[in-house]
């Protein structure tokens, strides 16, 4: 008896081990590009004017100088003695630098992305960019937010990336493992030369705006910086002035996307109550059912005033002209139609739908949308090994493309101001939240629709794919009980239209 | 017959606790099965998100209801085997979120009673248990709090203490959860930090319990303590949703109540139990309360002398 026992335990002990969990990029490969795009910093900037709209002076320490010799130095000192902590930092930064700070990126818009909890009286308080760590935390960092930001980021890096380009082959600067042999190389050799060094430019352009957008996080911002400041030194691939002007150089980058940044009108997209009041008023008047906050207490519309926001890819007229026309009226026989197809959804969903539904929801504590399209991104680049400064220009295009589809949809929404299918018929339960803000167009629709167009001009072998997943996205909407047909068809269309700027552009940036 | 039915109910985390559980210093007699259904329902409206207590009025009250199908056999009078199948749904009284229902996990458990021993007037048994659970449907553990569980596979190691004097009698036990990780239906999640993967590591969890009260061949009745916690984990943050691997804390007090057919109708037994969640971290404040029958069924071809009631309480 005694030894069924042991059997039966030593099974369930077995049965219980628990496997490593690992995430996909943990442990990928050194970056070590097919092309080095060496004439990058030929590429047509997005704000900046010109590659040398700042300067970076040529490299003071010249080889053989005492300086430079210091500075070899510091390389040998670190390779003496490389702790396991140092290599483990070594292989998570070799993967790439916009790759790593994507991923971060990503991390910080899932940890703000909470909505403020309610005051006693039942009003919301709203997060307040000066005082970011007071409750609620600046920012609340909802679709539009992270959108934005995610476009912020990417463009600023890329325009970074071809100043740097440009200095590059300005100064050619050969990297140390090639000027002493007492140097070891650790990661691939390039023929792009290090001065100034792009992690670091990518590193001080991306703190700079981070600090603007995510203030209640620079501790853990710096530490990250600090780490990517030294690896490529003790690597042997860079010397300490490589770092520093790059860092610098990024950091004047950045002076003029955060100057764009605090003109954009996003500070003012949160409205006031004579503005939510107004957007009830004209739906009214216009003989429509208003869109109703299905939240108790009534939560304020997402950032209503989002849709003025100033677009990446055209001007704020255009953005206008683009608008689609008006959903189903709530009085049609059509848009009764399209409630009782969500009906039917919401009680006859499959587990395959809800499978969709929560692959595709993104919602609250997630990277949104844009960021999941950026993780399928990323995915894709890391198998088409890019240069930095090519992953800087296809996550550019495609970020601004979101931005602008989030700018289109907002414009939209708010503009027809129509309700969820929950508040027209109480019967409509969701398998996911339905997210505080009208119908019409779908938001994931739009960025989906967006994604998948710049995607497929960039990876063109994978374009029928990013269509499936920009439809099966769309669809999850519907499969979820919150959207109607109009809102995923015409989010569709729309976000193809607004990615098809970003196609132009990336046809004319001279990268090809 | 016992089990111990143990729903880790989505937030509720209910610690539910009928009268006839793997949980109790009870053990069926040889070639006896005992079989039987139970329904229990539970309800919370309020829940702690992390240790701030609130509500949710866009959840309203959550309420599951649970139907059992259990069954406990005898191999021997010191080595039973048990099992229990739950079909679960759940519902959110306001808001638009849908209420989940199906079946959720089948848990199976080897008790073994190694010693029984007198001293002085009291008896003193000893158990030792193992038990696994495992999903019975492709049910989504990630829409907390309508789940209807956590799909995490699970082993658990039990050690019980057992003391009778008379008719009197207090049982302690201690047991050890080893969560396997949880596959979601998304690629990427936050829990205090960025995870790109749909597995999720769950903490191990550990349960102790205290229960005292009155036994005897046709009426037990006792109250419970139980303490689970998680071993590790996260807080929900706040205003966030709740999450699979969230560190779910609970104390909770019970009464439960077990009388069995003597005579007329010999084999049947019907129970009653009530729990209620005093303190928790990470779960809903829930009130639970169940109800079932039982029937004892003796295999043994040869004799019909032992009563199976009187034969599977360790004394008298």
């Amino acid at each position: 008896m005694k030894k069924i026992i042991y059997l039966i335990t030593a099974l369930l002990l077995f049965a219980a081990c628990k496997k490593d969990i690992q995430d996909r990029t943990a442990n990928i490969a050194a970056l070590e590009p097919l092309k080095t795009d060496i004439n990058a910093g030929l590429w047509k900037p997005i704000l900046l004017s010109a590659p040398d709209e700042f300067a970076l002076a040529a490299p003071a320490n010249a080889p053989a100088t005492p300086n430079y010799i210091l500075e070899l130095n510091e390389i040998k000192s670190y390779q003496a003695n490389l702790s396991e902590g140092q290599q483990n930092q070594i292989k998570y930064w070799s993967a790439g630098a916009v790759l790593r700070w994507n991923e971060i990126l990503r991390e910080l818009v899932a940890k703000r992305n909470l909505p403020p909890y309610q005051n006693a009286d039942g009003s919301y308080p709203f997060p307040n960019a000066n005082n970011p760590l007071a409750y609620p935390i600046f920012p609340f960092a909802n679709p539009p937010y992270a959108a934005r930001a995610y476009a912020y980021v990417a463009a600023a890096q890329y325009d970074a990336l071809v100043a740097a380009y440009h200095y590059k082959k300005l100064y050619n600067r050969q990297a140390p493992y090639k000027l002493d042999a007492g140097i070891r190389q650790m990661l691939p050799a390039s023929d792009v030369a290090v001065y100034p060094s792009e992690d670091a430019v990518v590193m001080g352009v991306t703190v700079e705006l981070l600090k603007l957008l995510f203030p209640s996080d620079i501790n853990e911002i710096q530490a990250k910086a600090a780490e990517q400041r030294v690896y490529r030194i003790m690597a042997g691939m860079n010397t300490r002035s490589d770092i520093d002007a790059g860092e610098a150089l990024g950091k004047a980058v950045a002076t003029k996307f955060i100057a764009r940044a605090r003109n954009d009108r996003a500070g003012a997209a949160a409205g006031n109550a004579a503005i939510w009041a107004q957007f009830e008023t004209n739906a009214v008047a216009q003989g429509e059912t208003p869109w109703k906050s299905l939240e108790l207490p009534a939560r304020p519309p997402m950032l209503p005033l989002f849709g003025k926001v100033r677009p990446w890819l055209m001007d704020s007229l255009t953005m206008v002209s683009i608008r689609p026309p008006a959903p189903p009226s709530t009085s049609s026989p059509k848009f009764k139609e399209e409630l009782n197809e969500v009906l039917s959804y919401s009680q006859n969903v499959t587990r395959e739908q809800l499978r969709i539904v929560h692959f595709w929801a993104d919602g609250v504590g997630t990277a949104t949308p844009s960021g999941h399209w950026n993780d399928i991104a990323a995915d894709d680049f890391i198998q088409l090994r890019l240069s930095e400064v090519r992953w800087a220009r296809n996550m550019a295009l495609l970020n601004m493309a979101m931005a602008d589809a989030a700018i289109n949809c907002w414009d939209t929404k708010y503009n027809y101001f129509n309700p969820r299918p929950s508040q027209v018929n109480a019967l409509i339960k969701t398998v996911t939240g339905v997210p505080n803000f009208p119908a019409y167009t779908s938001g994931h629709s739009t960025f989906s629709g967006a994604a998948a167009t710049v995607l497929s001009y960039i990876n063109p072998s994978k374009a029928s794919a990013y269509d499936a997943m920009a439809k099966e996205a769309s669809i999850s909407r519907m499969y979820g009980a919150i959207h109607y047909r109009s809102d995923c068809e015409v989010g569709l269309v729309c976000g193809n239209r607004v990615g098809n700027f970003s196609v132009i552009r990336g046809k004319a940036d001279g990268s090809n | 017959m016992k089990k111990y039915l143990f729903i880790i109910n989505l937030l509720a985390i209910a610690t539910q606790l009928a009268a006839q559980t793997d949980a109790d210093a009870i053990m069926m007699a040889k070639n006896n099965f005992c079989g039987g259904f139970t329904y229990t329902n539970s309800n919370w409206k309020n829940h702690w998100e992390g240790t701030f207590k609130r509500d949710n009025l866009n959840l309203g009250t959550i309420s599951t209801n649970s139907y059992n199908m259990m069954g406990n056999y005898g191999i021997s009078g010191k080595l039973n085997v048990l099992f229990n199948v739950p079909y679960i749904n759940t519902k959110a009284s306001a808001g638009t979120l849908k209420g989940q229902k199906g079946l959720q996990d089948v848990s199976l458990w080897v008790k073994y009673m190694p010693l029984e021993k007198q001293i002085g007037n009291g008896t003193i048994s000893v158990y030792a248990l193992a038990g696994y659970s495992t999903p019975l449907s492709n049910y989504t553990p990630d829409f907390l709090p309508l789940s209807i569980g956590l799909r995490s596979k699970t082993t658990s190691l039990r050690a019980m203490v057992d003391y009778q004097l008379g008719s009197l009698f207090a049982t302690v036990s201690s047991t050890y959860m080893i969560r396997q990780n949880v596959t979601l239906d998304r690629t990427s999640y936050y829990t205090t930090q960025l995870h790109n993967t749909n597995q999720v590591a769950m903490p191990n969890a550990i349960l102790h319990q205290a229960r005292v009260g009155y036994r005897s061949s046709g009426l037990i009745a006792e109250l419970t303590i139980t303490d689970m916690k998680t071993m590790g984990g996260f807080d929900i943050t706040k205003n966030n949703m709740p999450f699979v691997s969230n560190t779910m804390n609970a104390s909770t007090i019970g009464a439960n109540v077990k009388y069995t057919m003597l005579e007329k109708l010999y084999g049947l037994s019907f129970i009653g139990n009530i729990n209620y969640t005093v303190a928790g971290r990470n779960v809903g404040q829930a009130t639970t309360a169940g109800l079932g029958a039982f029937y004892i069924i003796d295999f043994t071809t040869t004799k019909k002398s032992t009563s199976a009631v009187n034969s599977s309480t360790p004394t008298n």
